[in-house]
């Protein structure tokens, strides 16, 4: 049995790489600072799938389940005898399957960056921060335990700041980077708050001993109850909330669209394939305390998740940014995957909803990266982020259209591509679960194949539009990943996951549901229909439609005003009504004792210093008569 | 002969003076030793020696305080002590 100690190199090199490029890579050469990161993402590349093909197919199973295996471990911080927070690497079938998602990504995401970056200002340091952002989302799917998790969340929020800031002369990058960091980082309170509450209910921090159903974490939180649920549940709940911060679920959402501003490749690997999927990997990893005793919380997980999907795809109808378009269908489609953990059970087949949410994960980073790639080799070509200055564009860019064409459809759930069998699961699951749910995803399906076919059109196909130059096809180093991905996209969905990760790690039966299966595609074409009907040849129904619906078309295309409402909050009633009294009370009350105390002083001793007259005399003449005023005292008082 | 430097001590405004003073005082203090010690304790010599002490010490004291008096005098021309009032606030 192999013991994997060496995956802690996956980890090492990374950070090595971040700590060369980040302090040397201004005394390299550009080309040669992006080589040298992305041979080092290369050899962790390989790592992960030797890693992968080691664990699923050369490790012994114990009863058919898969072990979790603890690769390295130290102790870093001792708090009390049993809870200490640990430094360590575990291995298991989800963190496996995330090494390979995000080093596959990331991998292809170096290559194309090479392309699309070359002549940037600071190449190198994007390279560094591309390979400390690896580091911190490699650190975060093999932590141990959830503080370690926590740290490389933490991190994994900082190198998303720094690289939506990639472009900092832009005000609104900067504006959009600390949108996302302080988002995402008031979501993050919750998480820790989640997590104090469960380590003082558990006395543990270990994903191991806590996701044990038989363990006693899970048995002894459950037992004290708050306000009609039980303690558990509410951490379960908090802890979630950093997760919904992470993933952009409503209502913390916000950032995401606005994190488009920075570099089209860290889009697609951040804000796609990899951190903004940490919160759907967060739900999975505590998986079984919320299915097995905190049932509350995991239908927060669900409805979240449905009305999130639902509410991200009627925005993503009305945008014209094709990234915004992009980022609104991921908030959508994580959407989907919350929903498919939430209508999970635990156990063989009861977790389908798991496996399909997983499953999904998988998909999704493959065909939303290749989006997001695809969309940057457009951009690159005709320099400009809007679709209603593109048009026409199969001609022009082949190897764009074909890959584009084949996300769409992957996205729209069409068979044979990946995107149908992982959706047909999660409907499936929810179908048996919850029939509401069940409508709403349905109906987002048909969204989902609408808008991105409405992208799609607008893009590819519809007029000329007069361009300055003739657009040209992206150079071979952006190409080649989106060929290796849209194969990726296409053939993922035969990746038997029933055998592979489930919630408790057997081997389960399942197979393609025809009854839910046929409706999807159904609905999916349905979507592309319209969007046919409306988008491809250039006519006057889309203007007319927005015109009959015109207050929803403007809420919807304001993104119903979230931004406003949390504006609201926070500066009318955060700001005044708490921010600016705690700044008085500072100001006046705390400054004001200390200035007080420093002026008292300050006028005694002036008072005072006539006595330091410099005259010998006088200090001999205080000094004798107190000596003899002692004295007297003594001889006379003293009995 | 005790009070004398004392008084001595705080009413002259000349160094040397001063010092001659202290240097009173500590004779003074010597007799008290003596006498004391003769007429106290007989059979011991503690206060002999203490005497011997104080007048190794103030030989010593003496000479460095001329010396600072000197150096003084070479820095303010003055040996006058309301004049030499540098240590002041």
């Amino acid at each position: 049995m192999a013991t994997f100690s060496y995956t802690v190199w996956i980890l090492i090199i990374p950070f090595l790489m971040f700590i060369l490029l980040g302090l040397a890579g201004h005394k390299l050469k550009p080309k040669l600072s992006g080589l040298l990161g992305t041979s080092g993402l290369a050899v962790i590349t390989a790592l992960s799938y030797i890693t992968a093909y080691l664990y699923f197919f050369q490790t012994d199973k114990i009863d058919d389940v898969f072990q979790k295996i603890t690769a390295f471990n130290s102790t870093w911080l001792q708090l009390t005898d049993n809870l200490h927070i640990d430094i360590g690497v575990l291995i298991d079938p989800i963190s496996v399957m995330m090494l390979i998602v995000i080093t596959t990504v990331s991998f292809m995401v170096h290559i194309y960056s090479l392309g699309y970056m070359k002549g940037e200002k600071g190449f190198e340091r994007y390279y560094a921060f591309l390979s400390l952002f690896s580091f911190s989302m490699l650190g975060l799917v093999l932590s141990t335990n959830i503080f370690e998790m926590y740290i490389f969340w933490e991190l994994v929020g900082i190198s998303s700041y720094l690289l939506i800031g990639f472009y900092y002369e832009k005000p609104s990058a900067v504006k959009a980077s600390k949108k996302a960091f302080i988002v995402t980082r008031f979501a993050d309170l919750g998480f820790l708050i989640g997590i104090l509450i469960l380590s003082f209910n558990t006395k543990t921090f270990d994903f191991i001993t806590l996701t044990d159903p038989a363990g006693p974490a899970i048995a002894q939180g459950s037992g004290i109850s708050f306000m009609g649920l039980s303690v558990l549940t509410w951490s379960m709940i908090f802890v979630y909330m950093g997760g919904v911060g992470k993933s952009a679920m409503f209502p913390f959402h916000i950032w995401l669209p606005d994190a488009m501003e920075g570099p089209t490749p860290v889009s697609a690997l951040i804000h796609a394939a990899t951190m903004v999927v940490a919160g759907v990997y967060l739900v999975a990893r505590m998986f079984p305390i919320y299915a097995l005793s905190a049932p509350a919380a995991l239908n927060v997980v669900a409805y979240v998740g449905a009305f999130s999907s639902l509410f991200a795809a009627v925005i993503a109808c009305t945008q014209t940014d094709i990234k915004r378009v992009l980022a609104y269908s991921t908030i959508s489609q994580i959407g989907y995957m919350m929903l498919a953990l939430g209508v999970s059970g635990y156990g063989e087949h009861e977790g389908l909803g798991y496996m399909a949410s997983m499953f999904h994960l998988f998909t999704h980073a493959m065909f939303k990266a290749l989006l997001f790639l695809g969309a940057g080799a457009i951009i690159h070509a005709v320099h400009s982020n809007y679709m209603n200055d593109m048009g026409g564009l199969r001609k022009y860019l082949p190897i764009t259209h074909l890959t584009f064409l084949i996300a769409c459809l992957t996205i729209a759930g069409i068979p044979p591509f990946s995107g149908f069998f992982s959706k047909d699961e999660i409907l499936a699951a929810a179908f048996s679960h919850n029939k509401l749910l069940f409508a709403v995803e349905y109906a987002v399906a048909g969204i989902t194949a609408f808008y991105m076919f409405r992208l799609y059109f607008n893009i590819f196909w519809g007029e000329d539009t007069r361009y300055d130059h003739t657009p040209h096809e992206a150079p071979a180093t952006m190409t080649i990943p989106l060929i290796v991905l849209a194969i990726g996209a296409a053939v993922s969905g035969f990746i038997p996951f029933n055998r592979l990760v489930t919630s408790d790690g057997k081997v389960f039966e399942s197979e393609i549901e025809w009854g839910i299966a046929v409706p999807s595609v159904l609905i999916g074409l349905l979507g592309i229909g319209i969007a046919y009907i409306l988008y491809a040849k250039k006519n006057s129904l889309p203007d007319k439609l927005a015109g009959t619906f015109r207050y929803t078309y403007k809420w919807a295309y304001n993104k119903f005003y979230i931004d406003e409402v949390w504006l609201f909050i926070t500066k009318k009633i955060i700001f005044r009504y708490i921010s600016e009294p705690v700044a008085w009370f500072d100001r006046h009350i705390v400054d004001g004792t200390m200035n007080a105390i420093a002026s008292v002083t300050q006028v005694v001793s002036f008072r005072i210093r006539g006595f330091q007259s410099g005259q010998l005399q006088k200090y001999a003449y205080i000094f004798i008569s107190g000596a003899i005023l002692l004295a007297v005292i003594f001889i006379y008082l003293w009995h | 002969m005790f009070f004398i430097g004392v008084y001595g001590f705080l009413t002259r405004r000349n160094l040397i003076t001063i010092l001659m003073s202290v240097e009173l005082i500590l004779n003074s203090v010597n007799i008290n030793f003596v006498a004391f010690n003769r007429y106290l304790y007989p059979h011991k010599l503690e206060g002999f020696f203490f005497t011997l002490f104080v007048i190794t010490v103030a030989a010593s004291e003496a000479a460095v305080a001329i010396a600072i008096i000197i150096n003084i005098y070479r820095r303010f021309t003055t040996i006058n002590v309301e004049d030499v009032d540098t240590m002041k606030y």
